[in-house]
């Protein structure tokens, strides 16, 4: 694996696994902070609808989850950045996102794993920064909307 | 270097030097090294070829990484690209940052309420 194909974080949440898994494992809940609209109830080998709301246009996409074990891990697969809708993403690989739970002294620790970036074309990549500008900006101020009202 | 890794490298240098493997498309990237951005027009001026067999060229260096377009006011410019390890690098940058983000809200999620 090299350097651009992964990346890696970790954040103590201070909760309790149990609630951070409602968090991950709640389609309403994981799109509040996600930052998508889904419409389906997780479940693994499911492949979930959602939109994502770009540059005022509803877009499309698909999670597929992979793996669920609650209070430990949530495995899925999408196109990430996939908000153009004059490109046809499902013909593209997907990236592997993986949300690890493990209690902690405070709370629980997250980590989160995405990896296969570089199966992305390149030219995906690039085009990601335009997209990055208007469109996720824009999705964030309507994550903070909702979720102070 | 692994046999591995090698082979990893040479994957994703196999469409750059295909792109590369041509005259005219050698001769874009060298115009565009030397002017900056050019329209697609600019770019036909001198070559004994049309506007679209100087777009496919594009469209080759594009999928390989070496070229991009841009939007300037209604024009379309195409100009170099950075290195494609320095555009995977932004991107994972970026990628990054979409995850501190989602991560904040996570947490400002389930750090309220008591479960």
């Amino acid at each position: 694996m090299t350097t651009t194909d992964s990346i890696k974080k970790q954040i103590v949440l201070r909760a309790t696994p149990a609630r951070v898994w409602r968090a991950l494992s709640n389609a309403r809940e994981f799109g509040t902070w996600f930052g998508v609209d889904l419409r389906d109830d997780f479940v693994p080998g499911a492949a979930i609808q959602g939109k994502v709301v770009y540059q005022g246009k509803d877009v499309a996409f698909t999670f597929h989850i992979e793996r669920m074990e609650p209070e430990r891990l949530l495995a899925f697969r999408w196109h990430p950045f996939a908000v153009d809708p004059e490109i046809d993403y499902a013909r593209e690989p997907t990236t592997l996102v993986e949300l690890a739970l493990a209690p902690a002294p405070e709370g629980t620790l997250l980590t989160v794993t995405e990896s296969g970036f570089d199966q992305l074309p390149l030219a995906r990549r690039a085009k990601a920064f335009e997209m990055n500008d208007g469109g996720w900006a824009a999705q964030m101020e309507n994550i903070e909307r909702h979720v102070r009202t | 270097m692994s046999a591995r890794s090698l082979a990893a490298a040479t994957r994703a240098g196999a469409p750059i030097f295909a792109a590369l493997g041509d005259e005219t498309r050698l001769r874009i990237v060298a115009r565009l090294s030397d002017t900056g951005p050019l329209s697609i027009a600019r770019l036909t001026e001198g070559e004994a070829m049309t506007r679209q067999a100087i777009t496919k060229h594009l469209a080759v260096l594009a999928e390989a990484g070496l070229v991009r377009d841009m939007r300037s006011g209604r024009e379309r410019l195409w100009a170099l690209e950075p290195s494609p390890l320095d555009t995977a690098r932004r991107y994972l940058d970026l990628v990054s940052q979409r995850w501190d983000g989602a991560l904040a809200r996570l947490a400002a999620l389930v750090e309220v309420d008591d479960d």
